[in-house]
């Protein structure tokens, strides 16, 4: 079994916005081409071209029908991925110390060499958000791409997780959570940010944004189901709107 | 005691090395023409080798963002399916055998196949690229060669948008033009799934979002980008015309019109002759009587008839008037109040037919109303119009508009896009601050267009270009008898305004040798044996049909990169590049990635060399054109053209204008310019494409905007300003109709008048699709969608993409479901008047009611793409294509239509209706019909991949 560290000062993170994904599967691509040449062993795929192709991937998009109690039935896209939680179950199961949690930023890794693919941890997380590798024998899970976010080799505008800067609908953000003045933060106090599954106890640094209310709001609060004029008649003839917009220009 | 491990943190370095180069080209992974870093390794010897590949943050089409496509570049890079050399088929058409053969030899069978026809009857050469981004490039080697049977795949994919566009206002959608992102207040998007343009309409969703921007999609199927809008209007296939149509009914019952804007900037008020019967019925008054004379209006301050012309006039847009030669006319602005207020176009009279309550209709007419008048935007940006008069302001109506494919795809398509943009004058909202503005090189109307030509002689180029806009009888491709002079019928009078060809009736056509038989068939990167054919399983048996002493279409000549199913079923692979290996110029003179602030540019170049016997197609194309001794393709005896590369840079289109509009002459020209032979280094020194901003007093109301269209010629994108005014009202589709009645040297049969007097009427119209012709046993629609992250066939080979979409359930709505017993994962047949698919299925809540739909392309051919025979998008994937006749049902005299708009011609895909059973699952186990196999030229994708920079 595995300790935790002490609560850490920095909780970097992701936010990502249900209202704006439109579950195009861009991150997870990215994540997928970044992290097969990146951190630990590459990303396999079995049977890539034949009749029951998988492979490893840190994220995932999955799409739910909902069916609301009123109007019809609203599709959303859940991207998922490790949250980085602050009680990591994925952390505290693992036998042989593999699995941690970084005290300088709260990111959770596997030290793959330590890794003996027990797959303990993947079974403890409620989120499904590790996978074992089909050729390497180790657990993956997403790195917060630890091999980015300082890098300087990379410029700084790039130093921040592969699917963060491919999203095209920008759904995603980066940051550190446990900053209250930062970007994430202030994004999930203005939309209401909530964790994941919080009765699993998990405290996950991770943020969803919700959806906003669909098919509820009309452009203004003048625009009230067209009550208001469903009852005027159609004008015949010359169209007295017509001919006094015309006169204003004469 | 367990114990607890205090984990003792590993060192991770957090900057390990990334690349050793960074070359920057643009993405072909869909049709969107991202820009891309592409990030290369060196291997063991020093080689440089693709290692990954990111958006361009400096790029205009993407500014940096990448979608799955763009990501998953890499793996189309390395693709098993990738074919190594030209081939020479050896068994019978379909079976895939081949031989390899040298390109001496493969350029030499080909070089002496197109002389024969060349010298004999250029037409017997059909020549169509699907897919391709140079077709003014293609375009210039078939007008050279001289066969007047030319087009890419705009017939089959959005000509009904790029057609009603042009002619109503000069540009269309995606790559003519897009939202004000900025400034919009309201956003419509009607018939787009997850496609075109990707990543630009995702950019804009996402700016729409962080201002609280409401977005309404329309479209029957709730994926995608539908999926996020603020409210969801799941309308009835092929009906989306007659809803905008009640919006506009809606709008002109409240006044929600900007007449200024009308008055002065379209057609509203030119006045209509109306006296049928003659000649002239429907045709605009003009000065003097003089056809080419300017239109007349009521002049407001006499009453009388004057030129739209005189800036001191102003234009009624109500009354009739008597003109000089006692016939009485009427505005256009008249006609269209008159239409649209009848009560057939009421909310309550077309609810049931759209499925869209006339609650819902009133209400979204009323938020266009409160966005486009309550809260207009108002630019400080003083401009001066093409008349000379200073306006110390710009004022907006931010309203916007985004439509694709499935307005287009179904054949009242025309009049439904022309539809969207009379709602989007009306509001005052195209080329206005917060509506829907143009990418240079457009506005560009139809008359500014070439007219279409298809005369011609053995041995001699093409009259000019093949494809252009009518503007009336006299300018359709015709022989003196009426026959069509395309082996399309484009510009005929199946299709008289038919501007992008019809790709998806060649092969049909030529098999039936109508309207005449063909000798040889060359296809550029267009899967016509698969997913890019209606009836597939019939075009199959076209290509391999065989009289007796040959094939019915004797010579098939392919180009493609990747072993697709089209490959099988031809005499001669010419093996193109992948995306990385070549070079390609995204060009002005071609379609365009400009955005409405800029013109835009672009290069593809090889980052890395192929590692097979490869060559990239146009460079191939110019070898060819130098060996038939084409004109403009030799100078002497002598190649004039090195490679595509060399074609780029050297051609001139026009005195100075070329391929590319960057850094001409001395390197400091844009737009025009000698050419300049370090022009190449300069794109790639700017990371692969070049940019020129529009001036801020040009940026809107660009039709009459005296600034831009200065600032146009000298970007070289005509010679001289060409204002003009938006066409509300079409004269050309009138003349047609006049046409149909008998007047003129040039009319239809008796046959083709009635529909033609139908169609084409020159204020917008809604009809039923013509699909709905097969009646009540075909009570559902069934339709397609494209996945974000696949492009069309090209993505089955992709070993990460084929994660995500390797199979493609039949979506059926839950009530459908209910009543034929379907629970997810049963099998069903879906039956249309023209087959019988069994397919697998899932049940959604989340689409129109009566709507059957299914992702794009996924279905494969067995041993096509280097997939193995089980794989999932041979055994459960499948093709709606099969469900899909080219032809309509045969008419009372025998006729049979092509499946297509009766105006552009394009392909109706999205007219389909079925009928839905439940079926026992297949006894093998595969969806039905079966396509057959085919041998793979290129064996069979490996067992296992992990991609690391050892590996690459």
């Amino acid at each position: 079994m595995t300790t935790l560290p002490p609560e850490p000062q920095k909780k970097l993170g992701l936010v990502i916005d249900l209202d704006t994904c439109v579950g195009c599967h861009a991150c997870a691509v990215a994540c997928k081409e970044w992290n097969t040449q990146g951190y630990g062993a590459p990303l396999s795929d079995q049977d890539p071209y034949g009749d029951d192709p998988s492979g490893t991937w840190l994220n995932r998009i999955h799409s739910y029908e909902v069916k609301p109690e009123a109007g019809p039935a609203q599709l959303i896209h859940f991207p998922r991925s490790c949250l980085h939680c602050d009680d990591a179950p994925c952390v505290t199961v693992c036998p042989t110390g593999a699995s941690y949690k970084r005290a300088e930023d709260g990111i959770v890794l596997v030290n793959e060499d330590a890794c003996m693919g027990c797959g303990l941890c993947a079974w403890a997380c409620p989120y499904g958000a590790r996978e074992m590798d089909g050729s390497a024998g180790v657990m993956k899970k997403c790195t917060l791409c630890v091999d980015r976010i300082d890098n300087e080799n990379l410029p700084p505008e790039d130093r921040e997780p592969a699917c963060v800067r491919t999203c095209p609908t920008r759904a995603r953000h980066f940051g550190d959570l446990n900053d209250p003045e930062s970007d994430v933060s202030k994004l999930v106090a203005a939309r209401g940010g909530v964790d994941l599954m919080p009765e699993q106890g998990t405290r996950p640094v991770n943020k969803y944004l919700p959806p906003r209310a669909r098919e509820a709001a009309p452009f203004s609060a003048s625009c009230d189901a067209g009550s208001a004029t469903q009852e005027a008649p159609v004008p015949t003839g010359r169209l007295a709107w017509l001919d006094r917009a015309l006169a204003r220009l004469d | 005691m367990l114990s607890r491990r205090v984990a003792k943190e590993p060192i991770v370095d957090p900057s390990p090395h990334v690349s050793d180069e960074i070359r920057k080209t643009t993405c072909y992974m869909c049709a969107c023409r991202c820009g891309i870093d592409v990030h290369l390794v060196r291997d063991g010897e020093g080689a440089l080798k693709v290692s990954h590949i990111e958006g361009n943050r400096d790029h205009p089409v993407n500014q940096g963002v990448l979608c799955a496509k763009g990501s998953s570049g890499l793996m189309q890079h390395r693709s098993p399916a990738r074919l190594r050399a030209p081939l020479k088929r050896v068994g019978p058409r379909g079976s895939g055998e081949f031989e390899e053969i040298t390109w001496e030899e493969a350029l030499d069978m080909a070089t002496t196949w197109l002389g024969r026809v060349r010298a004999d009857d250029p037409k017997k050469l059909a020549f169509f690229t699907g897919r391709d981004q140079s077709q003014s490039f293609t375009s210039w080697w078939a007008q050279a060669f001289g066969t007047p049977n030319y087009a890419a795949h705009g017939g089959f994919c959005s000509v009904n948008m790029a057609t009603a566009g042009i002619y109503t206002m000069g540009g269309a959608f995606w790559e003519f033009g897009a939202p004000d992102w900025e400034n919009t207040k309201l956003f419509m998007i009607f018939g787009v799934a997850e496609d075109h343009d990707s990543n630009p309409i995702k950019l804009g969703l996402s700016r729409l979002k962080a201002r609280g921007v409401k977005v309404i999609g329309v479209n029957p199927v709730r994926t995608g980008y539908n999926a996020i809008a603020d409210e969801w209007v799941g309308i009835t296939p092929g009906t989306d015309g007659l809803f905008v149509l009640a919006l506009i009914h809606e709008l002109l019952r409240r006044g929600a019109v900007d007449v200024e804007y009308l008055v002065n900037f379209t057609n509203a008020g030119w006045l209509v002759i109306d006296a049928p019967g003659t000649a002239e019925h429907g045709l605009f008054a003009r000065v003097d009587g003089e056809p080419e004379g300017a239109a007349l209006v009521i002049d407001r301050r006499t009453g009388k008839p004057a030129s739209a012309d005189d800036p001191d006039v102003r234009a009624d847009l109500q009354g009739e008037v008597r003109l000089a030669d006692g016939r009485r006319a009427r505005p256009v602005f008249a006609l269209v109040a008159e239409r649209y207020l009848d009560d057939s176009y009421a909310p309550e009279a077309v609810e049931a037919r759209c499925g869209v309550s006339a609650k819902t209709i009133r209400r979204i007419a009323e938020e266009l109303h409160s966005a486009a008048f309550d809260e207009p935007v108002v630019l400080d940006r003083p401009w001066t119009d093409w008349r000379g008069r200073r306006h110390d302001k710009m004022v907006g109506r931010p309203v916007s508009v985004h439509a694709m494919r499935g307005i287009s795809a179904h054949s009242n398509g025309f009049q439904t896009a022309r539809a969207i943009h009379l709602m989007q004058i009306l509001l005052g909202s195209v080329e206005t601050p917060g509506g829907f503005r143009f990418k240079p090189p457009y506005p560009k109307p139809a008359q500014a267009h070439p007219r279409p030509h298809a005369k011609c002689s053995p041995g001699e180029p093409l009259s000019g270009p093949h494809l252009g806009f009518p503007l009336g009888p006299e300018h359709l491709c015709i022989n003196d008898d009426g026959s069509p002079r395309r082996i399309d019928k484009a510009f005929s009078w199946d299709a008289p305004l038919s501007a992008h060809g019809l790709m998806h009736m060649v092969i049909a056509n030529a098999a039936a040798g109508d309207p005449y038989k063909i000798d040889t068939l060359f296809l550029y990167m267009a899967n016509m044996a698969w997913n890019s054919s209606m009836n597939t399983s019939a075009v199959m048996e076209m290509l391999t049909r065989n009289d007796g002493d040959d094939y019915v279409i004797p010579h098939i000549i392919y180009s493609d990169a990747y072993s697709s199913e089209m490959v099988a079923f031809a005499d001669l692979i010419l093996p193109d590049t992948t995306y990385l290996e070549r070079h390609d110029c995204i060009s002005l003179l071609d379609r365009p990635i400009c955005e409405p602030d800029m013109a835009a540019d672009a290069i593809r170049w090889p980052v890395v060399e192929p590692d097979r016997d490869v060559r990239g197609f146009q460079s191939v194309l110019l070898d060819l054109g130098a060996r038939l001794a084409l004109p403009g393709f030799q100078d002497g005896n002598k190649p004039r053209y090195t490679d595509y590369a060399d074609y780029m840079v050297r051609h001139l289109r026009r005195p100075g204008v070329g391929p590319l509009a960057g850094w001409r002459g001395d390197g400091e020209g844009a737009g025009r310019g000698e050419p300049n032979p370090d022009q190449l280094e300069r794109y790639k020194e700017n990371g692969g494409f070049f940019t020129s901003e529009v001036p801020e007093e040009a940026a809107y109301f660009k039709p009459w905007n005296a600034a831009y269209q200065d600032w146009a010629v000298t970007m070289g994108f005509y010679d001289a300003p060409q204002p003009y005014v938006f066409q509300l009202y079409l004269e050309p589709l009138a003349k047609f109709q006049r046409a149909a009645e008998g007047h003129g040297p040039v009319t239809p049969p008796a046959s083709k008048a009635e529909r033609i007097l139908e169609t084409f009427d020159p204020l917008p119209i809604w009809y039923a699709p013509f699909g709905d012709s097969a009646g009540e046993a075909f009570p559902l629609h069934a339709i397609t969608q494209r996945p974000a992250a696949m492009y069309h066939s090209w993505g089955s080979q992709n070993a990460w993409l084929r994660q995500i979409h390797g199979e493609n359930p039949l979506y059926v709505p839950d009530h459908v479901a209910d009543e034929a017993g379907l629970a997810d994962g049963d099998w069903a047949f879906v039956i249309s008047p023209t087959g019988r698919i069994r397919v697998p299925i899932k049940r959604t809540g989340a689409s129109n009611p009566n709507t059957l739909w299914t992702w794009n392309a996924i279905g494969k051919r067995k041993g096509a793409w280097a997939l193995r025979d089980g794989a999932p998008e041979t055994t459960r994937g499948f093709l709606l294509n099969h469900l899909i006749h080219e032809l309509l049902p045969e008419r009372g005299d025998g006729q049979r239509w092509s499946n297509s708009d009766p105006i552009t011609g394009q392909a109706a895909w999205f007219d389909l209706r079925v009928r839905i059973e439940k079926a026992e699952p297949p006894p093998t186990g595969r969806s039905e019909p079966d396509g057959g196999h085919q041998a793979s030229p290129v064996g069979e994708g490996p067992l296992n991949i992990a991609v690391d920079k050892g590996s690459l």
